[in-house]
C-alpha cells in the first residue's frame, strides 16, 4: 500500500503527513499541526496545482477542447468532454436549447452512464470497505478484494454496474475513456440498435442493483446514525446546476446556491454569467484555488458541490424511485439541507439510482438512434459550457480569436469548488479523532475518510503534468517556516 | 520487347508493366510495402524511405526503383523492418505527434503505420520541437507540429491543382512546410477541395471544423491495418 506515515519533530511541534491519502484518485497530502502537548493546532490539505491544460490549450484550435480537455482526468473524462462541447457549442453559435434533439439526448445518455459507472466505482470500488468493515478495520481489510472476499456478491454488482455505465460511454462517444462523442454544434453518432437492445436487456438489472446500494448505505447508516451524522460533519453553503423547475439535472440548468438553513443565495443564474457570482481565492499555502460567492464573500462564500449538494439544492428527482429515496433523504434533516459530510455516500447512491432511471427513459426514445446530429449558427469570441459532473459542478470558460485559436481557458473543476469544505472536514476529523489521542493507522483513515467523503479527484483539481516535485513546510504557531523539504509526488 | 516484366517477391513470382516502379508492381501483385511520401497520384517523392526493399541484395526505394525483369526483391526481412521502425520512429520524435487527442487520428497513416510496423516507443529521445500553426486561411489550417515533410502537398499542389502555393523553407530537420505568401494561408487561393489538402497523410493540412465528424469505429484504420486494401488485391494473372 501506497501510504506511509513520518513524523518531524522540531521545536516541539510534530508534523504528521499522510502522503498520499491512499485511494482518492491522485495525489493529495494532509498536513496537521500540533502543538507540544499533542493537540490539533492546525490543518491543511494540500493540493499541488498546476494548470498545465490551461496553458497548453492556448492557439490550439477550438474544436480540439472536448477531446484534448477531457484527458485532466481518467475517471471522469465524459464530464470535461461534455462541459467543453457545450462551451464549444456557443463559440459556433448553438445555444444549449438549439442543439438538435440527438444530439442533447445522445449526450445525457453519454454523462448519465457516466454518473452510473463513476457512483459505481467510488461507492463499490473506493468506499465500500470503510462502510462494511468500519473505519478502525485492521489495513489489510480495507480494500475491495476483502470486500470480494467477504460480499462476493456486493462486490460483483459494483463490477458489472460500472461496466454497464462504460458500455453506454462506449456506445455514445466511441470508446469507454477518451472518446469523441461530442463536437461542438453536437455529436458525431447515432445510438446503435444492437448497442440500444443490449442496454434495454440489462438496464432493469441495474436499476435493481442501484436501488439496493440506496438500501446498504441506509443499512451501514442504521448500524450507528449518530456516529454516521457526526462524522466530520459541519454546516455550509451547496451549489449545483438545477433543471428546468427545480428538478434535478446533471447535464444542463441553471446555478443555484442555496445556505444551510436552505435559503436561496443565487437562483436561475445563467452559467455563463458565472464569474459575476463566483470568485477564486489564492492562499498562499495552496495551489488549489478556493471558490467562494462573490455575494457572501471568501471568508462565509465558500461551499459544497457534489451529490449532497446537488439533493441538497434541488426540489424534486424526475424518476420515480429516486425521487422516493429522495423523500426519505430529505425528510431525515426535516426538508432542511443535510449537512453531514458522510451522506455524501447516501446521496450518491440515490444519484446513482436516479441516472439509471434515466438511461432507462432514453433508451426508449427514437431521437437516439436517428435524427439530424449537428447544427452551426453564428460563430461567437467565447463559451462557457456547465455540466453536473459526478463529484460536482464543473465550469469550462473559452475565448476563441478570429482565426478560430483558442486564447484563454478556464476551468473550475468539483474538487476545486469542493477545496475548503475537505479542509473543514480534515479539521474536523483531525479534531474530534486525533486530538491528545494515540496516532493509530485507524484514526488516520478517519481523516482519508473525511476527504474521501467528497470523491475528490485530486489527478483532475491538480492538473498534475507528470512528476510535480512537492514542497512540504513545517510551520509554527507564528507562520515561520521551521523545515522545508521537497520530494517527487509519484512516491 | 514483352509488356509483362517477370520478378521474383519474396520467392512469389510475380509480373509487371514497363514503367511501373517497384511499389507500384508489388501493389498490383497485392503485396504491400509500406511508404509515406508516396501517393498513387503523384510522380513519386523518395524522400522518406520508407518503402525501402532489397533488391539483388542492395537496399532501394521502391518508389523510384523501376520494377524490372528478373529482379529478386525482399520486402519483410527482419533488416527491412527495423529500419522502417526507426525511419517513422524519427517522425515521431521530430515533430509533435499527439495522437490521442489529434483529428486526424484513425485516419493518420504515420499512426497507422506505426501500428503496422508495431512500434511501442520511439529508440530516440523526443526533440519537442517549436512548430507553427498557420490559422490565418477561412478554410484551411496548417498545423506544423504534425508535418512530416513528406511533400505530398507540394507535389500535389504543383502537378494537380497546378498552382505552386506550398513549399519549404529551410533544410534538415529544420525544414518547413509553408505557404507560398508573406500572409502566409492567408495569402494563397487554396480550399478544401485542392489536392494539396487531401494528399496530407497527416493532420497536418486540416479543413476546418470537419474534427472528429467520423466516429470512432467508422474511421479508415480502426479495424484494417494500413495496406489491406492492397493485399485485398487479388494478384494479375
Ligand atoms: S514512399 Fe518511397 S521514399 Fe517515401
Amino acid at each position: 500500500m501506497n501510504e506511509f506515515v513520518s513524523r518531524i519533530r522540531e521545536r516541539n511541534m510534530k508534523k504528521l503527513v499522510i502522503d498520499p491519502v491512499t485511494r482518492v484518485e491522485g495525489h493529495g497530502k494532509v498536513t496537521i499541526i500540533m502543538d507540544d502537548q499533542g493537540r490539533v493546532d492546525r490543518t491543511r490539505l494540500h493540493i499541488v496545482e498546476f494548470r498545465g491544460f490551461e496553458r497548453f490549450i492556448q492557439g490550439r484550435p477550438y474544436w480540439e477542447a472536448p477531446v484534448v480537455v477531457q484527458r485532466l482526468c481518467g475517471i471522469c473524462p465524459v464530464s470535461h468532454h461534455l462541459a467543453a462541447a457545450k462551451a464549444m457549442d456557443l463559440v459556433v453559435g448553438v445555444g444549449p436549447e438549439e442543439l438538435s434533439p440527438t444530439a442533447e439526448k445522445m449526450r445525457r445518455l453519454m454523462h448519465y452512464g457516466q454518473m452510473l459507472q463513476s457512483h459505481a466505482l467510488h461507492f463499490f470500488h473506493l468506499c465500500s470497505p470503510d462502510l462494511l468493515f468500519g473505519f478502525d478495520s485492521p489495513v489489510l481489510k480495507r480494500n475491495v478484494l476483502a470486500v470480494a472476499q467477504e460480499f462476493p456478491e456486493i462486490a460483483k454488482q459494483g463490477i458489472f454496474m460500472r461496466r454497464f455505465g462504460q458500455e453506454i460511454i462506449r456506445a455514445t462517444a466511441g470508446k469507454k475513456i477518451h472518446g469523441t462523442g461530442a463536437i461542438p454544434g453536437g455529436i458525431n453518432k447515432h445510438l446503435e440498435t444492437a448497442d440500444r437492445d443490449a442496454f434495454r436487456k440489462d438496464i432493469e438489472q441495474m436499476i435493481e442493483w442501484a436501488a439496493a446500494a440506496v438500501g446498504l448505505v441506509k443499512q451501514v447508516h442504521g448500524k450507528n446514525p449518530t456516529y454516521f451524522d457526526n462524522f466530520g460533519s459541519f454546516p455550509s453553503n451547496h451549489l449545483s446546476l438545477v433543471g428546468k423547475d427545480g428538478a434535478l439535472d446533471f447535464y444542463h440548468g441553471t446555478l443555484r446556491a442555496i445556505d444551510d438553513q436552505g435559503h436561496k443565495i443565487i437562483d436561475q443564474v445563467d452559467y455563463t454569467d458565472y464569474l459575476r457570482h463566483i470568485g477564486e481565492e489564492v492562499r498562499s499555502w495552496s495551489y488549489m484555488k478556493f471558490p467562494f460567492l462573490r455575494k457572501l464573500g471568501k471568508k462565509l462564500g465558500w461551499y459544497r458541490v457534489g451529490p449532497l449538494a446537488r439533493l441538497n439544492t434541488c426540489d424534486f428527482i424526475p424518476s420515480p424511485l429516486a425521487q422516493k429515496e429522495f423523500e426519505q433523504f430529505r425528510a431525515y434533516t426535516n426538508g432542511k439541507p443535510n449537512n453531514f459530510t458522510l451522506h455524501y455516500h447516501w446521496a450518491r447512491m440515490i444519484e446513482m439510482l436516479h441516472s439509471a432511471e434515466v438511461i432507462k427513459q432514453l433508451l426508449a426514445d427514437k431521437d437516439l438512434t436517428a435524427g439530424e446530429l449537428l447544427r452551426r449558427g453564428k460563430k461567437r469570441g467565447e463559451g462557457v459550457g456547465v455540466v453536473e459532473a459526478p463529484r460536482g459542478t464543473l465550469i469550462h470558460h473559452y475565448k476563441v480569436n478570429e482565426n478560430d485559436q483558442i486564447k484563454m481557458c478556464n476551468l473550475i473543476v468539483s474538487t476545486t469548488h469542493n477545496n475548503e469544505p475537505m479542509n473543514q472536514a480534515v479539521a474536523r476529523v483531525a479534531g474530534q479523532y486525533l486530538d491528545r489521542q494515540q496516532i493509530t493507522e485507524g484514526l488516520l483513515n478517519h481523516i482519508e475518510v473525511g476527504i474521501r467523503a467528497y470523491d475528490p479527484c485530486l489527478s483532475c483539481a491538480t492538473h498534475a503534468l507528470g512528476q510535480m516535485p512537492l514542497q512540504v513546510e513545517l510551520e509554527n504557531s507564528r507562520g515561520e517556516v521551521i523545515q522545508r523539504a521537497e520530494r517527487g509526488s509519484g512516491a | 520487347m514483352s509488356d509483362k516484366i517477370k520478378f521474383l517477391m519474396e520467392g512469389k513470382e510475380c509480373t509487371g508493366k514497363p514503367g511501373q516502379s517497384i511499389l507500384q508492381a508489388a501493389d498490383d501483385n497485392g503485396v504491400y510495402i509500406p511508404r509515406l511520401c508516396y501517393h498513387p497520384d503523384l510522380k513519386p517523392g523518395g524522400s522518406c524511405r520508407v518503402c525501402t526493399v532489397n533488391v539483388n541484395g542492395r537496399n532501394m526505394a521502391a518508389c523510384t526503383t523501376p520494377v524490372a525483369d528478373g529482379m529478386v526483391i525482399l520486402n519483410e526481412t527482419e533488416e527491412l523492418r527495423d529500419l522502417r521502425r526507426a525511419l517513422v520512429e524519427m517522425l515521431f520524435i521530430e515533430g509533435n505527434h499527439y495522437c490521442p487527442f489529434c483529428e486526424k487520428s484513425g485516419n493518420c497513416e504515420l499512426q497507422a503505420l506505426a501500428y503496422r510496423l508495431k512500434i511501442m516507443a520511439p529508440r530516440f529521445p523526443y526533440m519537442f520541437p517549436e512548430r507553427k500553426l498557420d490559422a490565418t486561411h477561412p478554410a484551411i489550417f496548417i498545423d506544423g507540429n504534425r508535418c512530416i515533410q513528406c511533400g505530398r502537398c507540394v507535389r500535389a499542389a504543383e502537378e494537380v491543382d497546378h498552382k505552386p502555393i506550398l513549399g519549404f523553407i529551410g533544410r534538415g530537420v529544420a525544414m518547413r512546410i509553408k505557404a507560398g505568401s508573406s500572409k502566409g494561408l492567408a495569402g494563397v487561393e487554396i480550399g478544401p477541395e485542392d489536392a494539396c489538402v487531401k494528399v496530407c497523410p497527416v493532420g497536418s493540412i486540416i479543413v476546418r471544423e470537419t474534427a472528429y465528424r467520423t466516429p470512432i469505429g467508422k474511421r479508415t484504420y480502426d479495424h484494417q491495418p494500413i495496406g489491406s486494401d492492397i493485399e485485398a488485391r487479388a494478384p494479375e494473372s
